[in-house]
């Protein structure tokens, strides 16, 4: 997501950055290049051109010609201009005093309805809700047990009936269910339709009517282009939306959608649903996705991500651990699995500041694959050796490497590289948050000058195919 | 009904909604360059791309300024002519095995339409004549096999199916099995909707065509990737990635009865060579179509 923009909007700054005074007319002719580059992302051509006048005015009125450093400028003002164009947003849901809330969800075929149902069941619960899910999509055949499937899947109670065909019915008797049942939040999955089937559109205005929601959600899938916003106009004329949810982030799309429904449909974008498993729907926050786009990296997102995988408490012993240089095998792996919890090595990396831009240079090389080896190898150890591993002699090395199906070389490769990461942690644990924040970023260089990442790799896969001799010149250079 | 006019009715369901149709390239009058830049609103509105858009642009401008075409009106019809020079009928029909079963492949992402249109192939070719089965490869998402079994018995066509989870390969090999030992005519394998970004999941498909060419040599025939209308420049990508792990021939354009108009394939034509072979346009079994590029163009133009 994102990465042809951003690429396009860095070579935009160099270009600046390379010039030591900047002309109206250049910039005027810069900005044509990132305005097929938006369009080529899908941002609706109305959009495309306000963005880029909004940008040139700001720019000439900032007098970024004069200034020393004219491409820091424009960052600041093309990032402002961005979260203009995406917010503001609330994305919590406002749940009502006398429950049950009640979340109206409706969206065009395919576009990820009943799977975001469910989703949202999930953001739900985590937010200490008992939420009810309604399958009121009587179009599409199994739509009810897919529904069911995920109710199952989560522990959420699904309301479902299957000897009409009448979703006002099924929507009025899911509101009065969730009263009995004492839930807090009931939410109904409606059946796909197009904004200009007149038909569908009274039967879920008619829905609304009827059952009275308290928010209105609009499903829309990001890969949708100049069409969204159509979609977002109509469903927002027969429903009053209260936001919408945007599908699929997790593609490469180049996310026009995103830059254009707020401008176009004056609605904004609440959640993003960014994978297949159900945890997969984040907050959408307009400043955290602007500094994508600009390669800036999320580094809140980041800490938010790691904050929500581990209770306080769990967080406090790894503090202290990590403190006193007391970081086990177990601890290492284990915030492995939490921080990954379904999204990819590469996707964190990116939300690293400055990460994100050379990732497309560099093949980082650490995939899923290769940290699954490096649980292997861990769960092939002893107790002791997984607390103490500098205890790993030749004898103990070859047993863990044949019980692992690893090389010898592997297992010394991942004990090395885990007793610099404690140094590391140990040095970062004294630290502000401040002070961690520029180590990580400074981490993050080094990798990306072929550094300490690159290691990683070299010690736990390819390592073992290589010839002997490459493998001594390579110690050797990395030692000097 | 007969076949034009029910894609003609489809296609209103956009016209209707425009009083005169064309916007300012339906009033008569000379071109210029106000008259261009409405073209190239129009074109990019209807998601043809930045690339194509030029390109269309350009070819627009060299034949007013070439004095070929003169008046706002001339336009339409010049790009129609353009446009449909560049898909070919044969572009359009369906390859068969010349003996024993042909085999269709069915791919895509997420949402983008695959059972359904599986099951209007299935009602299509069921009425031509041909003795049809389908094999039930989404063992992913919930209740996908459901959603298949119950298009299966509503066209009344057999259905090869496995426990959810299973292996979608194992499913297709069984599929091409039955069609041998029964004399069908056509196999065709809905797959599970991936994310041409999901490496694994991509090569799997990959894996179900090497299975079904195991079982029958030459087959798939057909890997038809179905594409939503209302998608953006991304479908290109779409197009290239799943081409470099299946050998795709052709596209079904679905859901092309909304307000979108899918301007994007004409792009995905002109630089990867993949024609589209049927477009989708309504809810129904017998809602698909051959695509019609004239009709295309028209419905490109108009302004909904």
């Amino acid at each position: 997501m994102f990465e042809a923009l951003s690429d396009r909007f860095n070579t935009f700054f160099n270009r600046l950055r390379g010039r030591g005074r900047i002309t109206e007319a250049n910039i005027t002719e810069v900005m044509k290049e990132v305005r097929t580059a938006l369009l080529e992302a899908d941002v609706h051509v109305e959009v495309a051109d306000r963005f880029i006048e909004n940008v040139v005015t700001k720019a000439i009125g900032a007098e970024v010609m004069n200034t020393l450093h004219p491409e820091q400028v424009m960052v600041k003002i093309v990032h402002d201009e961005l979260v203009q164009l995406m917010g503001p947003v609330d994305s919590r849901i406002p749940f009502v005093s006398s429950p049950p809330t009640i979340i109206l969800m409706a969206g065009l075929q395919g576009s990820g309805k009943t799977t975001t149902c469910a989703k949202l069941a999930r953001y739900c619960q985590g937010k200490g809700k008992k939420p009810l899910l309604v399958a009121a999509d009587l179009k599409r055949p199994a739509a009810i047990d897919q529904l069911e499937i995920l109710g199952q899947q989560l522990g959420v109670p699904v309301h479902a009936e299957r000897d009409h065909q009448n979703p006002v019915r099924v929507c009025r008797n899911g509101v009065e269910q969730a009263r009995k049942i004492l839930a807090d939040v009931v939410i109904l999955d409606t059946a796909g339709r197009l904004a200009i089937d007149e038909e569908l559109m009274q039967e879920v205005a008619k829905v609304a009517q009827t059952v009275q929601p308290h928010q209105i959600y609009l499903v829309i899938d990001a890969m949708t282009g100049h069409d969204a916003v159509n979609t977002a106009k109509s469903f927002n004329e027969r429903l009053e939306l209260d936001g919408v949810i945007l599908t699929k982030f997790d593609s490469d799309t180049r996310g026009g959608a995103v830059l254009s429904v707020k401008q176009i449909s004056g609605k904004p974008i609440k959640f993003i649903g960014v994978g297949e498993k159900l945890d997969r729907l984040e907050e959408f926050h307009p400043d955290r996705i602007a500094g994508r786009i600009l390669g800036m990296g999320d580094i809140v997102s980041l800490v938010e991500k790691a904050q929500s995988a581990q209770s306080a408490a769990e967080a406090a012993e790894l503090q202290r651990k990590m403190e006193k240089g007391q970081l086990t095998l177990d601890d290492f792996i284990g915030q492995m699995d939490k921080m990954l919890k379904g999204s990819s090595m590469k996707e964190l990396l990116k939300m690293i500041p400055g990460m994100g831009r050379m990732m497309g240079e560099m093949d980082l090389g650490i995939d899923d694959a290769d940290i699954r080896r490096m649980r292997a190898i861990v769960e092939s150890m002893t107790p002791r050796e997984r607390k103490d591993p500098r205890i790993i002699d030749g004898s103990r090395r070859r047993r863990i490497a044949r019980g692992s199906g690893a090389a010898p070389d592997d297992v010394s490769g991942l004990v090395k590289q885990f007793l610099q990461a404690r140094d590391v942690t140990k040095a970062m644990a004294g630290m502000s948050m401040r002070d961690r924040m520029r180590s990580l970023t400074q981490f993050a260089n080094t990798a990306a000058a072929g550094g300490k990442i690159g290691k990683i790799k070299e010690s736990t896969t390819k390592k073992a195919f290589r010839h002997q001799r490459d493998r001594r010149k390579d110690r050797k250079r990395r030692s000097r | 009904m007969g076949l034009f006019d029910r894609f003609k009715s489809a296609l209103s369901k956009t016209r209707d909604k425009v009083a005169s149709g064309l916007g300012l390239l339906g009033l008569r009058k000379k071109i210029d360059e106000s008259v261009l830049a409405e073209l190239e609103h129009t074109l990019l509105a209807a998601d043809v791309g930045p690339a194509m858009t030029a390109k269309m642009l350009e070819d627009v401008r060299g034949a007013w300024t070439g004095g070929e075409i003169q008046e706002t009106t001339d336009i339409v019809p010049f790009l129609k002519r353009k446009v449909a020079s560049n898909w070919p009928a044969e572009d359009r029909e369906l390859k068969m095995a010349p003996s024993g079963p042909s085999v269709l492949l069915i791919a895509g992402i997420n949402g983008s339409g695959k059972t359904t249109s599986v099951a209007k192939l299935a009602r299509r070719l069921q009425s031509q004549g041909k003795k049809v089965i389908l094999g039930a490869c989404d063992t992913f998402r919930a209740a996908a096999i459901e959603q298949l079994s119950v298009w299966a018995k509503r066209c009344d066509v057999p259905l090869v199916r496995h426990k959810d989870g299973a292996d979608p390969g194992a499913v297709a090999y069984e599929a091409c099995d039955a069609a041998v030992s029964r004399g069908l005519d056509v196999v065709l394998i809905d797959t599970a909707g991936r994310l041409h970004t999901q490496d694994n999941l991509m090569r799997e498909l990959g894996k179900i065509q090497r299975v079904v060419n195991k079982r029958i040599p030459g087959a798939p025939h057909e890997v038809l990737l179905v594409l939503d209308a209302t998608i953006g420049q991304n479908a290109i990508r779409q197009a290239e990635m799943f081409r470099t792990h299946v050998n795709v021939t052709g596209i079904i354009l679905a859901k092309l009865d909304g307000s979108a108009k899918g301007g994007v394939v004409v792009g995905i034509r002109e630089m990867l060579g993949v024609p589209v072979k049927f477009i989708g346009v309504g809810e129904g079994l017998d809602d698909l179509e051959p695509f019609d590029p004239a009709a295309f163009v028209d419905a490109l133009f108009a302004t909904g």
